[in-house]
């Protein structure tokens, strides 16, 4: 028994020393402002999301640290204070318990992440009752502050919710196509694929009476397969067939899609599908409408500050960023707007600073209008696919842009009473 | 770290159902289904009844188990090895298929479950979780004793008889079925408990705490710990927890691979279980340690 005391004792020490060894860098620097980021490492979703968005939040800490932004970010830091990390992946059955351990192990100051919406649905109370400053940077669910946080405090979302998207697709497809009478869908069977089928659908109706539902399909996420799905579609023969499928669930449909000629025989709109841009290349078949969540990828701005991203993330990377990588970046610099401009780091500041904020990002303009100022809408834009064989690239053309105000809803409207309703107060160029 | 203990308790507790089914040689693949009705049922009831009296959805998790696995037994206890894993491991992912098509249970996301109270007492913030915790304390606690003592009962020690020759078991007069019933009933209510209080520390369920990679992780926790003693899965939840912890903070990218050799290891250096650290010393000694759940803490 004595032994086993001393192994035991030994055991403890051991632990100790590494609890004194992994907290002993912190202490280091004096004024640091310490961010979470959270992000897809591992799992399905890190190829084509988590690692993109990973890469560029590294890029951006790494030039807000060094001063090297383009302006207005080129001030050193986040109000004045270096930018410290804390990487942790989302791919975990205790997403909560980890948050958690951010916030009281690590000392975070904020969090910025979280592509999926079931972690944003289960994260989101948590933010709130941790009164920790939390930046969501994708995530789709318009169910965030409509109905799970209504007042939020700490929580904040830089990216417009799937209703902008769904809205958008709506409309480009009804301007763009004279004779749309039929629409299908295949979306997942969750938040995000439920709210942006419901979506869509009611804004096609809303713009045009006569059209109808044929065939919709909801198969289980990351299912990878979806033969008896693409025969139902090929069955119904939809004028339209909308997707809002990304990552890897996106680039099955697309293989397996266009081999069966689901692309030929339906006008396909992909709502989250610029990630696959880069990876598949000449199989996304030409045509097909492309959404990035936002003037994102190939939709981005011609601004200074777009062009040294795409630049330093083509350097650093050799590979072109593709849209989680412009979110994650946007919910840095968010903060890091809403600390400049009240030059504070800190998180009480940066967070009275941020709610209702207009900030610019690579994406464009960015407005934190909904949600009592923490819920951001932007402009977006749809075009369809064409691969340029000679420089072996994928494009957009046909490219509408559409405005924050008209594709997303006003303050305090719920977007579904806002499609039903017909888009009143929706401004549109 | 106060978060992962408490994290690892509601886990542990399924661990223990699946250890004591183990001591009658019996491994579910599937314990995580009573895991997710545990808690789904809290959650439910709290969602559409509106309830969030701790108790009450403990109590509801528990009943909801109780009957699912008295119907469930019956069919189960009927099967021994490889058909007994694959049967349990078979029905929890129905339960998985279900959840994750149900819309209106939040699908794949799951839904989220409100902050417990506690008899008419509702504590928010720090002292709210506090509660939380040293309740979860003494309920965990409290089913290790018990379980304790349901393996010195005599159908304890006719678990242990069914994995060494049931059919001498039969020969003797005890019915093998019965004893495998109840000691599935039994793992079903200890999950199901560990489940309502997991889900009410993280405030969320989803149908992801009845898929297979769930369970199996709570087989591995098991086999990881041993079976010798009920303390042994209480803790061995919670080294796997800190391991995993220190392997996301050391390597973001890569804590799976730490995780997996620790596993690796432990099985070949330990083919007993980490309990076997314990109790290799006095090997000559029978064992008799009836009061140590109190090292679970």
């Amino acid at each position: 028994m004595n032994k086993t005391m001393k192994k035991m004792s030994t055991l403890a020490s051991a632990m100790l020393l590494t609890t004194a060894i992994g907290a002993a860098p912190s202490t280091a620097q004096e004024e640091t402002f310490k961010v979470g980021v959270v992000s897809f490492l591992s799992g399905p979703a890190a190829g084509p999301f988590g690692i993109p968005a990973r890469n560029a939040a590294e890029l951006i800490i790494d030039a807000a640290n060094a001063g090297t932004l383009p302006a207005p970010y080129n001030t050193a830091g986040i109000g004045g204070a270096q930018i410290s990390t804390v990487v942790i992946d989302e791919n975990s059955k205790q997403k909560n318990a980890d948050f958690v351990k951010l916030v009281e192990k690590d000392g975070v100051d904020a969090i910025v992440g979280y592509a999926s919406s079931g972690s944003c649905k289960a994260i989101a109370p948590e933010a709130e009752k941790l009164k920790t400053l939390t930046v969501f940077s994708i995530c789709g669910t318009p169910q965030i502050f409509e109905e799970i946080v209504t007042e939020p405090q700490y929580l904040f979302r830089t990216l417009s919710h799937a209703t902008m998207d769904n809205v958008a697709a709506a409309r480009y497809v009804v301007e763009t196509m004279g004779d749309v009478s039929t629409i299908g869908g295949i979306n997942q069977n969750y938040a995000w694929g439920q709210d942006s089928w419901r979506d869509f659908s009611l804004s096609v109706a809303s713009l045009k009476d006569s059209v109808t539902e044929t065939e919709t399909q909801f198969p289980k996420i990351f299912a990878g397969q979806y033969g008896s799905e693409i025969s139902a579609l090929l069955n119904a023969k939809p004028d339209v067939v909308h997707s809002s499928f990304w990552g890897g669930d996106l680039e099955a449909l697309i293989i397996q899609g266009s081999g069966r000629g689901l692309f030929g025989r339906s006008q396909v709109v992909l709502t989250s599908s610029d990630t696959a841009i880069p990876r598949l290349g000449a199989q996304i078949p030409d045509g097909t409408i492309i959404g990035a969540r936002g003037l994102n990828g190939p939709y981005a701005p011609e601004t200074e500050l777009a062009e040294w991203f795409q630049k330093a993330y083509f350097d650093r990377f050799g590979t072109e960023p593709v849209s989680p990588a412009y979110q994650m970046a946007q919910s840095i610099l968010a903060i890091k707007a809403a600390a400049d401009q009240s030059n504070s780091s800190d998180p009480e500041v940066i967070r009275g600073a941020l709610a209702g904020l207009t900030f610019e990002s690579m994406s464009g303009e960015v407005n934190m209008s909904l949600a009592n100022g923490h819920q951001a809408i932007t402009a977006t834009a749809y075009g369809t696919y064409k691969f340029d064989a000679a420089s072996g690239k994928g494009t957009v053309e046909n490219v509408r842009t559409y405005s924050a105000g008209c594709v997303n809803p006003p303050a305090n409207v719920g977007s579904v009473d806002w499609i039903k309703g017909g888009f009143e107060g929706a401004v549109c160029e | 770290m106060v978060n992962y203990i408490h994290v690892s308790m509601g886990t542990g507790m399924v661990a223990l159902g699946v250890m004591i089914q183990m001591r009658a040689g019996l491994v579910s693949f599937g314990q995580g289904l009573y895991f997710c009705v545990g808690g789904y049922a809290a959650g439910m009831t709290a969602k559409f009844l509106g309830i969030s009296d701790l108790f009450v959805l403990l109590a509801i998790g528990v009943v909801a188990a109780l009957i699912l696995s008295a119907i469930l037994g019956f069919l189960l206890r009927r099967y021994r090895e490889i058909f007994y894993a694959m049967l349990t491991l078979a029905i929890s992912m129905i339960l998985f298929g279900l959840l994750s098509s149900t819309e209106e249970l939040g699908s794949t996301d799951g839904f989220n479950l409100p902050t417990p109270t506690y008899l008419g007492w509702a504590p928010t913030g720090e002292v709210g979780r506090i509660t939380l915790y040293i309740l979860t304390c003494f309920i965990a606690i409290g089913c290790a004793i018990a379980l304790n003592r349901f393996l010195k009962s005599p159908i304890g020690y006719v678990n242990e008889a069914i994995r060494e020759n049931e059919l001498r078991v039969e020969y003797l007069g005890t019915s093998a079925h019965k004893a495998v019933h109840i000691t599935y009933m039994l793992a079903a209510v200890v999950s199901s408990i560990g489940g309502v209080l997991w889900s009410l520390v993280l405030g969320h369920v989803d149908p992801e705490m009845t898929n297979w990679t769930t369970s199996g992780q709570f087989v591995f926790v098991s086999i990881l710990s041993g079976i010798g003693n009920v303390a042994a899965p209480l803790i061995g939840t919670f080294i796997l927890e800190i391991v995993r912890v220190y392997a996301v903070e050391i390597s973001p990218n890569t804590w799976q691979m730490i995780l997996g050799s620790v596993m690796l290891l432990t099985i070949i250096f330990l083919p007993k279980g980490l309990w076997s650290l314990l109790t290799r010393k006095k090997k000559s000694k029978p064992q008799q340690t009836a009061s140590a759940p109190a090292a679970g803490e």
